[in-house]
């Protein structure tokens, strides 16, 4: 057992563990929450993994930007837990059977499909960090110029979205 | 050819012309017969009729060029099926030409009669148009008389047969509409129809034996006919039997034999030219013919011929008991024809085919006389009774006669003022003709002499050479024929004295008018033959003419000499019967109203005599009633009611009607398709009324049926 | 040295959880941030590969998700606040407006 399993190991059950105190959870602040904490877990394990450039823009944009956006808007509709109520009482069995029902699949196609063999690169092969963003840079700005552009333009259309659907109509005066 | 070869070697050819002249004439009276006057129609028809006897003639001569060899002369094909082979030829030999020269001698005679006769009997019932319809009849009726006795064959004679029935029964209902004293009624057609339908009968018989005949013996045709009897005869004669006692049945039909001659008394509704020719000198001697032809049948089997002989005996003196009783004078001529025809049956029924064939031809000269005359009679008093009412009305319609006359012919059709009917036929209204009408009473008074039998007429010789031949075979038979011949002599004397002896007894016999030469002329012809006629076959050596003559078709003849045993006990029969007649009817001659003499002594007899022993009414009441109930029952209940109602209505139509409504509409129809497809449509909404409640607007639901999906694609993927 | 086999049944139980919180919850808010755990799973899924095959393709491709969850989370939010301000209301269950 390798420290390096330990590490990931124990990363795997804080992740699990986050997540699945964010689905229970009946206070939405508390589900935002949980999940901020899952983001980070994922980061250091982007770091594991020898990715530090989306480990920090994890971090950056996902934990920092998005989930204190969600957190805004819990704030300003309310947190307060729903009645339960009587819809499609089906949908609660139904959903965790075939939940589970993919896992299993999911699980078993993952298990059999992939070589095990194939070894994750530990971190210490990549440690000159600067270099491989360089690497990084290189290959984003020249194979992936346009995705890089088109995604600009779709920021800008979902800035541009996101006012328009909220401005208010100004009555005349 | 040259004439003189002809001559020699016979005029054969002209054999068709028998048929066709008869048929020409008829078409030239069919198409241009409205163009015609009354004169130019009857010499067209008789020079047709004449010219098929001066053919016959012509025949004749050839068959005596020919030492009497027959000839056939074939005319034409007809059936021709498999090994059938049927075809139309004519046969001249001795025996046909004979009837041949009978048949249009006769027949032209009667034709000049009737251009008289018809000329008078049209206006009288004022009907002139019809008068071309009556020769057109008449010459169809020479020409299916030639068929019958020129045919080559059976098939051939039955052809002829079956056409002079068609004509009899047309010339009968000749004046459809009426009866006998012109009255609105069925009577005329219901006699034609007696005549058609007795005789059909009789056609039957003839039927079977012509069946019997080609299915044994093989063929129709006479020579191949008379070669294949004796053959079967020896190996089953019953066939033989069958055959010639089915033909039998034909004679009895055709010539008014017992039990079918009820038809010829009532066919003297027909006026008088066709009961002359039709009735009493060719169309009855058709079976005579006939079993003259079929002699080397009959020779074969003796049983046969005796109940042959029977039957004419029988019917001759049955007929000669009720000709006794009757008052119209055609019926007592009548009832004489079927007693002289059963003398001729009788006579060749023995085997005397020459004896037969004989009084067959004076019987023709004689009986034919007697019936012109009778109807030279019945005009001379319609005359009459014409001119009396004429001259009643003449005191009343003073100045007026000239222009009414056609009116007052509308108003007397035989009926006089005093709305009775006038009977021109009834003797009870005659008397003392022979000062008003003498031409006529001296030819009636030689047919008389003829038929009863008197030396030396013609009647005398014929007669007695059939009682002669049946003396010298059955004696029943000629005790049979000897009475019969005694009550002949003592009705015709009745006859005479009551018609032309005393005084009259109407107004009409007073001013009864002679007739003129048209229709007197044909009879004086007549009447000479039936006084020579006796020449054609004298009992003496030497003058066996007829004898010979058909022993050229018969085989060897038996010639008898005269026996003055057989004669002189005829001939003084028949001076005792005109006696006793003269001693009843002559001496005191009967008074207008005064019921007939003999009724008192016979009482019952008489009664009988007087209804033909009520064989008419005993065949309604066997034969006819049940017959018609039959009828009716199959009509009204096997036909109507169970075949139509119940079983085109209630069951075909009603099973048709409930399987269209019941079982089609409502169970197939209604319930079943109906259903199937409403089911449809109702499986329609229940799918989609169903489907829709995925649409409910949960998007959880959605996401749902999303994981759903990639659930069951994972796993197809998995487990392919 | 981990084998990517443990890092992908990760990112599978991350992103059942995921899909379990989508369709269980019924504040559209939570529903956001299941989707969200989606993505993230199949990222980290994403980063092993690249890991693996010492590509940066797989990278790349990360940063391209973020971004446009990123830009997917700005219009679902104010989409969101739009409904609540008419339906007053965040139920998920109260909208089913489309109802066929």
């Amino acid at each position: 057992m390798s420290s390096e399993l330990i590490v990931f190991l124990v990363l795997s059950l804080v992740a699990i563990a986050t997540a699945l105190g964010m689905l229970f959870s009946q206070n939405a602040v508390y589900s935002a929450l949980f999940l901020v904490l899952n983001f980070v877990t994922v980061a250091i394990f982007y770091l594991l993994l020898g990715a530090p450039f989306i480990a920090m823009a994890q971090i950056t944009v996902y934990a920092g930007a998005i989930m204190v956006l969600f957190l805004f808007v819990i704030m300003l509709l309310g947190a307060e837990s729903l009645a339960p109520t009587n819809t499609l009482p089906w949908q609660k069995p139904l959903a965790r059977l075939l939940s589970v029902i993919l896992a299993v699949e999911a699980i078993y196609i993952l298990l059999t499909k992939a070589n095990s063999n194939m070894m994750v690169t530990s971190p210490d092969a990549s440690l000159n960090t600067m270099e491989s963003l360089r690497e990084m840079a290189v290959t984003l700005f020249s194979s992936f110029l346009l995705p890089f552009e088109v995604t600009s333009i779709l920021l800008l259309v979902a800035m541009m979205g996101a006012i328009i659907l909220t401005r208010q109509e100004r009555e005349a005066k | 050819m040259h004439l003189s070869e002809t001559v020699n070697t016979g005029f054969y050819f002209l054999a068709p012309g028998l048929v066709l002249a008869p048929i020409l004439g008829l078409l030239i009276n069919a198409i241009f017969g409205k163009n015609f006057s009354e004169k130019v129609v009857g010499t067209v028809a008789s020079l047709a009729s004449g010219t098929a006897f001066v053919i016959s003639v012509l025949l004749a001569y050839s068959v005596a060029v020919n030492h009497g060899h027959p000839v056939s002369v074939p005319f034409a094909e007809w059936i021709h099926i498999g090994n059938l082979e049927l075809d139309w030829t004519f046969r001249v030999d001795s025996l046909s030409a004979t009837m041949m020269l009978v048949v249009s001698g006769v027949g032209t005679l009667i034709h000049i009669y009737a251009i008289g006769y018809m000329h008078e009997d049209v206006r009288f019932k004022h009907e002139e148009g019809r008068f071309n319809r009556f020769f057109l009849y008449l010459n169809l009726f020479i020409a299916a008389m030639m068929i019958l006795v020129s045919g080559d064959s059976y098939l051939m004679l039955f052809v002829g047969w079956e056409g002079v029935g068609l004509c009899s029964f047309l010339l009968i209902g000749f004046w459809y509409e009426m009866d006998t004293l012109a009255r609105p009624s069925w009577a005329n057609s219901n006699a034609a129809k007696k005549a058609f339908i007795t005789n059909r009968v009789g056609d039957f018989g003839f039927l079977i034996a012509g069946f019997l005949m080609f299915w044994y013996l093989g063929s129709f045709q006479f020579d191949e006919v008379f070669a294949a009897a004796p053959a079967i005869a020896h190996d089953s004669p019953w066939v033989i039997v069958a055959i010639t006692l089915f033909m039998l049945v034909g004679v009895a039909g055709k010539s008014a034999q017992i039990p079918l001659y009820i038809w010829l008394p009532d066919a003297m509704a027909g006026p008088t030219p066709v009961s002359a020719l039709i009735h009493a000198a060719t169309m009855v001697t058709a079976g005579v013919y006939l079993v003259t032809r079929s002699a080397p049948l009959y020779t074969l089997v003796p049983e046969a011929q005796y109940i042959v002989a029977m039957v004419g005996a029988a019917t001759a003196l049955f007929a000669a008991t009720i000709a006794v009783g009757q008052y119209d004078i055609k019926k007592v001529l009548a009832y004489s024809t079927i007693s002289q025809l059963g003398f001729m049956v009788a006579a060749v029924g023995m085997g005397a085919y020459v004896a037969g064939m004989f009084h067959l031809i004076t019987h023709a000269f004689f009986k034919a006389l007697l019936f012109l005359s009778a109807g030279s009679v019945i005009l001379g008093l319609e005359r009459g009774h014409h001119a009396h009412a004429h001259h009643g009305h003449d005191d009343h319609g003073k100045g007026k006669k000239k222009e009414s006359k056609k009116e007052e012919h509308g108003h007397h059709s035989g009926h006089d003022d005093h709305g009775e009917v006038f009977d021109p036929g009834d003797m009870r209204n005659m008397g003392g003709l022979r000062k008003t009408m003498p031409v006529t009473f001296w030819l009636y008074m030689i047919g008389t002499l003829a038929l009863a039998g008197i030396f030396p007429f013609a009647g005398f010789w014929s007669k007695d050479e059939i009682l002669l031949d049946a003396s010298l075979h059955y004696t029943s038979v000629y005790w049979q024929l000897t009475i019969a011949a005694f009550f002949t002599a003592f009705y015709m004397g009745r006859q005479i004295w009551m018609v032309f002896f005393g005084e009259a007894r109407t107004d009409a016999a007073k001013s009864a008018q002679e007739s003129p030469k048209v229709m007197t002329v044909p009879l004086m012809v007549l009447a000479v033959l039936s006084v020579a006629g006796g020449a054609l076959n004298l009992p003496f050596e030497g003058f066996h003419n007829l004898g010979h003559w058909l022993e050229y078709t018969l085989g060897e003849v038996h010639a008898l000499p005269l026996d003055l045993k057989v004669a002189g006990i005829s001939t003084a029969l028949a001076l005792l019967a005109i006696f006793i007649s003269w001693l009843i009817y002559g001496r005191n001659p009967l008074k207008a109203g005064q019921p007939d003499p003999l009724k008192k002594p016979l009482g019952f007899v008489f009664t009988g005599m007087e209804n033909k022993w009520f064989v008419d009414e005993g065949y309604g009441v066997l034969i006819l009633t049940p017959f018609k109930k039959l009828s009716q029952f199959l009509a009204d209940v096997i036909d109507w009611r169970f075949w139509h109602d119940f079983v085109h209505d209630t069951v075909i139509a009603g099973t048709y009607n409930w399987l269209s409504d019941v079982v089609l509409s409502r169970y197939a129809d209604q319930k079943g398709i109906d259903t199937f497809f409403n089911s449809w449509g109702s499986f329609t909404q229940w799918l989609s009324g169903n489907v829709r409640r995925i649409q409910n607007g949960f998007v959880r639901s959605y996401a749902l049926s999303v994981l759903l999906g990639v659930v069951l694609i994972l796993g197809y993927l998995i487990l392919k | 040295m981990v084998p990517v086999n443990y890092y992908v049944v990760l990112s599978a139980i991350l992103f059942v959880i995921g899909a379990l919180g989508v369709l269980s919850r019924r504040n559209p808010l939570i529903i956001f941030m299941s989707i969200e755990l989606m993505l993230n799973a199949a990222n980290l899924a994403f980063v092993a590969f690249a890991s693996v095959y010492e590509t940066f393709s797989g990278q790349i491709f990360v940063f391209f998700v973020i971004a446009v969850a990123a830009a997917e989370v700005a219009v679902g939010l104010a989409l969101i606040v739009e409904i609540f301000k008419t339906k007053k209301n965040i139920n998920i269950d109260e909208m089913n407006s489309l109802k066929g």
